[in-house]
């Protein structure tokens, strides 16, 4: 990559949120023509996702108070377009050999790269309960993204559970948009937050946010319970949701009506495409979650390969935009380009204080490990396959297998549709319980392609002209 | 059966007409085809394996869980799928017949 | 029970495959004592990443009655393992494409000589293809049909082989890596990276990709060429195409197989196969076998070309140069014996190998021939 003329170096990013603009703006500025590659129909990722062309609700009605910031990612993105070539609707489903394989419009379209900046972002993190399979049970993205880029309401009266800072977030969305919200129940105690609280202070805004949300959710008269313990969604199989039952941290047992549950427990980093590229994983204890392995700016274990926003490291989305800028001059230092070591030093600075606002949210909305070894064996844990609890502890019992893939090989857990997204962390706390061996010994679901479903009528120039090459040659 | 989504706003859009298992499905420019059918219908499909009706999970293309079957056996992931005029979609798996496509 | 206690056995075998496993269970049942000595885990590699095909017809006719010898094994396999391997006998048909009309003829033959070892096929063409087998492509020409075939789940038959010899008492060691295996007088010393001892007067080399390691030290080199499969899966839709169908085709890239399962799901394999590397133990699919593969099994069931594949798949094969295995005893060592450099054909086999050498080592002889995958007949490659 050294030494190669800027307007010769071909970099591609994969996505369009706040990392992959910024990483964008950042390489174009230096004279670097970008390729951008975004499974969105426009760009702005999950969290500043963009409404339909004919809505008309406000910035500050989608986006409350980060309204701005999303207009400056939507802004710079759109000041960028002719300096970049940029693919929105087009999936990258496997990486190898220094070439992406995207389909668009079932077409194929391969694009080779120098450097690639990886800006996947994140999904729900979901710990399963008993009758999460049932229609009308969300994720809590899922639940904002039906808000935000819909105008709709996922269900008359919704119940939120789960734990972390978009439980309040979209909550409080829900209810000011008019939405029936029947309570917040939340799984971390209260008194973790206050414990968390000084580090909580590097992102003092955020932090009143935050409290501004719950606030208003209580003002309207909606139940915010803390230190809960869902045991089951009830409904029935035809008409879905109708209510859930829950232990409250004093052991009292109560159920609650609605018709809708939106769930989550924080954020998940999407890691298949870093997985493709062969990168090195380590297993954050804090967390429990696998992350793919790098250095200070970004820089993944494999060659030319960057990662950067919550696909990195679950840091947020203003993190997200510092890092989109930090792994962007890596890559340009990389290339011989010359980039102001001070810039690089006072982002290295912004993303510490990310890192340790991030490290308050983790403490003050901790993954309820505890919860896998607690569900009923007959709690569907791959929605996907429909595969309970009980089925994969079998495999752990009965079959001997205490690692990831080898209970996947043996139960389909995480072999469905999704590839594991919802299903492989907390599965991998259930075989670790059964076991009894630390979560980190059961390991990781290896990536596999295609990230995502690929058609099979999927049409590829390169591929036909393979074939025919064949069979000229044999005739 | 009763619908599952509920519109908040932004209903001033043009009318799309779908049909969901042969019934009249009125939907708005610009929603997705999970939010028209769901807007309209309780669920979008069945689960394989005998868990019930499915009706989506993530809304962001991640869990795979909204893919329908349309008409002519064509398959559509819900979420990420605009609607258009005319579009003919089944909560169950059409009838295959092979040799339509040979 | 510790190691140290159960280092001496009447067998050893490395390579804990379908082969490897299989035999340590039938040893077991003749009441010989066997330590399995794995790598990794009990059927990680081709045994348990491979097609599944469960298939007699298209084998050399010299192979029938080894194939012949796994088609009770693999019906009574559930009852015989104590778990389902999710073996179906839901037929299996080859076919050939019009371009190709000439191996239409030579189905024919097959059918005709493949009669004498039990095996009925069925030729079709014409309108009786078609009425059978509506799904197939307007290139499909002919095919030979098999009903008595059928397939299996690999990611679960090896391990159950594993899991129930070592219910018989088997010693299976899972995650231990040989590092050296030599003859000792009477025994058989066969050394584990960790340093762990186990001694045999017999051994069997069961171990795949990796055998030759093991073959070399008794100056028996062979000729195995590590390669992946080229793997694929769809989303689970109805289940209708009830038979394994595979092209008969001299060219790689067209020789596209299919199978659906139960559940739905209809798993693709072939056209072209990729390098693997048995030094790190991984196998990576080339996307660009992939859209080869797509493209092949549209060209064989349109229809297909509807629906998504959810996630592809290699793992580590061994091929010999002339597609047959390496079976029978050393031509070396006393004691010694092979059962790998199935890959490509395999599967279906597994048991009857594991039975056949079993047979072979508790009574000296085998009623199924298999002189003609003697390790002699491999010359070593010339560097």
């Amino acid at each position: 990559m050294v030494g190669r003329a800027l307007n010769t170096l071909k970099v591609v990013i994969i996505g369009a949120g706040p990392a992959g603009v910024r990483a964008a703006q950042t390489l174009v500025a230096a004279g670097v023509r970008p390729t951008v590659i975004d499974e969105g129909r426009r760009a702005g990722g999950q969290i500043y996702r963009r409404q339909p062309d004919n809505f008309t609700r406000s910035p500050e009605t989608l986006y409350g108070t980060e309204a701005s910031r999303a207009q400056g990612i939507h802004d710079t993105f759109d000041g960028l377009v002719d300096q970049i070539d940029y693919l929105p609707e087009t999936l990258v489903w496997n990486i190898s050999d220094g070439r992406v394989f995207a389909v668009s419009e079932k077409r194929e379209t391969t694009i080779e790269y120098d450097a690639l900046i990886i800006c996947s972002g994140a999904t729900d993190r979901l710990m399963p309960v008993k009758g999460w399979d049932m229609a009308g049970v969300y994720s809590l993205g899922g639940s904002q993204v039906a808000l935000k880029s819909q105008a709709v309401s996922i269900g008359q009266r919704v119940i939120f559970m789960g734990t972390g800072p978009l439980l309040y977030l979209v909550a409080s969305q829900y209810l000011k948009a008019g939405a029936g919200v029947v309570a917040v129940l939340d799984t971390s105690s209260f008194i973790k937050r206050v414990v968390a609280a000084p580090k909580l202070m590097s992102a003092p805004d955020a932090l009143i946010n935050g409290l501004k949300f719950t606030l208003a959710l209580k003002a309207a008269g909606v139940p915010v319970l803390t230190g809960i313990r869902p045991l089951e969604i009830t409904g029935d199989a035809d008409s879905g949701v109708s209510g859930l039952i829950f232990e409250t941290g004093a052991g009292e047992r109560h159920e609650i009506k609605g018709d809708a549950v939106a769930m989550g427990y924080h954020l998940r980093p999407e890691t298949q495409l870093a997985d493709l590229t062969r990168c090195e994983f380590a297993f954050d204890e804090k967390s429990h979650l696998w992350y793919p392995k790098v250095d200070e700016d970004g820089r993944a274990t494999t060659a030319n390969v960057y990662l950067a926003g919550d696909g990195a490291r679950i840091l947020g989305a203003r993190a997200a935009e510092v890092s989109g800028k930090l792994t962007a001059l890596a890559c340009l230092k990389d290339a011989g380009v010359s980039v102001s070591d001070n810039e690089i030093m006072a982002l290295r600075q912004d993303m510490a204080g990310w890192k340790r606002f991030a490290a308050g949210l983790r403490e003050a909305f901790p993954w309820p490990a505890e919860q896998a070894a607690k569900l009923p064996d007959e709690t569907v844990v791959c929605r996907c396959e429909a595969i309970t609890a009980g089925e994969l502890r079998r495999t752990v019992n009965a079959m001997g297998a205490k690692e990831a893939n080898r209970a996947k090989a043996f139960s389909r857990v995480g072999m469905g549709r999704c590839q594991g997204r919802y299903c492989a962390l907390a599965g991998a706390e259930i075989i670790a319980a059964a076991a009894g061996i630390p979560v980190s010994e059961a390991g990781r679901l290896r990536g596999q392609a295609p990230v995502k479903p690929l058609p099979i009528c999927i049409e590829d120039d390169e591929a036909a002209a393979a074939i025919s090459t064949v069979r000229e040659l044999t005739k | 059966m009763a619908p599952r989504f509920y519109r908040l706003a932004e209903t001033g859009r043009k009318v799309v007409n779908l049909t969901l298992d042969g019934q009249p499905v009125a939907a708005l420019e610009g929603d997705t085809l999970m939010v028209a059918l769901l807007s309209a219908h309780g669920h979008l499909r069945r689960s394989e394996f005998g868990d019930g009706p499915r009706a989506g999970f993530c809304l962001m293309g991640a869990c795979q869980d909204c893919w329908v079957w349309t008409e002519d056996g064509e398959r559509l992931r819900s979420c990420s799928t605009a609607v258009s005029d005319g579009l003919n979609i089944r909560t169950n798996p059409p009838e295959v017949s092979w040799s339509d496509v040979l | 029970m510790s190691q140290s206690v159960n280092n001496q056995s009447d067998v050893i075998i490395i390579g804990g495959g379908l082969m490897g496993a299989s035999a340590a269970f039938f040893l077991r049942q003749r009441n010989r004592s066997v330590t399995l000595l794995e790598t990794g885990l009990i059927g990680q590699q081709a045994s348990g990443v491979n097609f599944g095909n469960v298939r007699r017809q298209g084998r050399p006719l010299f192979q029938l009655p080894l194939a012949g010898r796994a088609s009770p094994i693999w019906r009574n396999m559930n009852a015989l393992l104590g778990e389902d391997v999710e073996y179906i006998q839901s037929g299996h048909m080859r076919v050939c494409y019009r371009e190709r009309a000439e191996l239409a003829d030579s189905f024919e033959t097959y059918a005709r000589e493949a009669r004498q070892y039990g095996l009925d096929l069925e030729i079709l063409s014409g309108n009786a293809l078609r009425q059978k087998f509506p799904f197939l492509g307007p290139d499909v020409y002919a095919g030979s049909y098999s009903a008595t075939d059928g397939h299996a789940n690999p990611r679960l038959a090896a391990p159950a082989f594993g899991r129930a010899a070592a219910r018989l008492g088997g010693n299976i060691c899972e995650n231990t890596e040989v590092v050296r295996a030599e003859k000792d007088g009477v025994d058989f010393r066969v050394t584990a990276k960790d340093g762990r001892v186990f001694k045999a007067p017999v051994l069997l080399v069961t171990a795949g990709a990796w055998a030759n390691a093991l073959s070399e030290q008794f100056g028996e080199p062979v000729p195995l060429t590590p390669r992946g499969p080229n793997m694929s899966v769809t989303e689970p839709v109805p289940y209708t195409l009830m038979p394994t169908v595979g092209v008969s085709t001299p060219l790689e890239i067209e020789t596209v197989y299919f199978r659906q399962i139960p559940r739905g799901n209809i798993i693709i394999g072939g056209s072209t196969r990729a390098a693997s590397y048995p030094d790190i133990r991984r196998a990576y699919v080339k996307p660009e076998n992939t859209l080869t593969q797509l493209r092949e099994i549209r060209r064989l069931v349109p229809a297909l070309g509807r629906l998504n594949i959810i996630r592809t798949w290699s793992g580590i094969e061994g091929y010999m140069p002339d597609s047959l295995p390496a079976m029978g005893p050393s031509g070396t060592t006393s004691g010694l014996y092979y059962a790998f450099g199935f890959s490509g054909s395999g599967f279906q086999v597994g048991p009857a190998v594991g039975d056949v050498m079993a047979e072979l080592i508790d009574e000296g002889a085998t009623t199924t021939p298999i002189e003609m995958y003697d390790i002699r007949r491999l010359k070593p490659v010339v560097v």
